[in-house]
């Protein structure tokens, strides 16, 4: 009986676990969708997005992969040297759960990048792109 | 008794010598400056480039920075007011003149009471201690720019500043 309840516990435990990460990363897609009105988010259009070269953001960073590499499985390195984790999810399993986080640097790199802030769809196609990776 | 023995010996020979090491870096043979601990300020301020170490400017310096992370060096570097403020608290509380901090007063010679520079690569100091670099150096595609320590100061996230 009491091993039963310590299984339970465990199953139940493992239940909130997944739920708690899987959880942020749906949260974001969802409110994403919601602001982008959008029929759904696609990974082509994603990384598209990702190695596109722009020409109205900063001259030395035209291209996210400027600083995340084209390799999204590999490391990145900034302008000042420093590196940065892959952002494909399969390499680096705890990225995009901290939405605060994310809102934050979607907002910087996207006026690096392309001159202005990245629109919901475009956030969207982009998280389901790197979340697929 | 026999087998344990050597790798024992081994241990405590490793461990004497890192040890002096440690003691050499720690004393002044080298040019220590302490890096960032607090977790928040190594996230914030050490993504985009090495968290610089506070002893490297005097508090003036961050605070003026701090209140201007909306125009960083042409990046926007903004964060919430309340981790914005917890962050210029502890670069103060380290900051090159906050006293006691041996390799800061040589770092900051030259710079005018009051002034507040913003590059520690602008300082008189860093700029004579590196007058001997050649310019292919700093151009170098691993270099890329001045404010790339750790290109040549493979230990600086240590706080180590020897060649
Ligand atoms: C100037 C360099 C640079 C460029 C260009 C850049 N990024 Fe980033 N990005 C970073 C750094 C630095 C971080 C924070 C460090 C980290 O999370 O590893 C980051 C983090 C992020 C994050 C948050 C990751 C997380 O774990 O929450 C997102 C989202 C992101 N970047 C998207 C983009 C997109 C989209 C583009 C192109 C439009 C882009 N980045 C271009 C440097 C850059
Ligand atoms: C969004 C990216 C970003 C973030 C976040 C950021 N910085 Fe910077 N920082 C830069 C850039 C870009 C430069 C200019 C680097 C160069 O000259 O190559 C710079 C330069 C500096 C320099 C001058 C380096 C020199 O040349 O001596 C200091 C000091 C500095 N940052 C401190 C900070 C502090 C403190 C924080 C945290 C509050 C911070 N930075 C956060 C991007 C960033
Ligand atoms: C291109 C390579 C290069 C870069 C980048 C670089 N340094 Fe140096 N630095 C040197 C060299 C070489 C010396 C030794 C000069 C000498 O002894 O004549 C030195 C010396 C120093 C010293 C004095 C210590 C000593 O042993 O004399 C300090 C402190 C220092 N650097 C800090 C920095 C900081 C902080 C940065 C980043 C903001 C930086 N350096 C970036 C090459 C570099």
């Amino acid at each position: 009986m009491k091993n039963m309840l310590v299984v339970t516990a465990g199953i139940v435990a493992m239940i909130l676990s997944t739920a708690t990460l899987a959880g942020p990363r749906e949260d974001l897609l969802a409110q994403y969708a919601a602001a982008a009105k959008s029929a759904g988010f696609s990974a082509v259009r994603g990384q598209a997005l990702h190695m596109q070269n722009f020409s109205a953001g900063k001259p030395d960073t035209p291209s996210c992969t400027t600083c995340h590499g084209k390799d999204t499985r590999g490391v990145g390195r900034t302008l000042a040297g420093k590196t940065v984790e892959p952002v494909a999810v399969s390499a680096a399993p705890t990225r995009y759960t901290d939405p605060a986080k994310v809102e934050k640097w979607f907002k910087r790199n996207c006026t690096e990048v392309l001159g202005r802030e990245c629109t919901p769809q475009e956030k969207g196609d982009w998280l389901t792109f790197v979340i697929g990776q | 008794m026999r087998i344990p023995y050597r790798p024992f010996a081994i241990g405590l020979v490793a461990l004497a010598f890192s040890a002096i090491v440690f003691d050499r870096a720690q004393a002044g043979d080298r040019h220590f400056f302490a890096p960032v601990t607090d977790p928040v300020v190594k996230e914030e301020c050490g993504s985009c480039h090495l968290a610089f170490a506070p002893a490297m400017l005097p508090a003036r310096s961050w605070q003026r920075m701090m209140g201007e992370l909306d125009k960083h060096f042409g990046d926007n570097a903004s964060i919430d007011a309340a981790t914005a403020g917890k962050i210029t608290r502890y670069l103060v509380a380290n900051a090159g003149d906050a006293g006691g901090q041996r390799y800061s007063r040589k770092l900051l010679k030259g710079v005018a009471a009051g002034a507040a520079p913003q590059r520690i690569t602008e300082l008189p100091k860093w700029v004579s201690e590196h007058r001997k670099v050649p310019d292919w150096e700093w151009r170098h595609k691993d270099v890329r720019t001045r404010a790339n320590c750790v290109a040549c100061h493979t230990a600086a996230e240590q706080g180590d500043y020897d060649e």
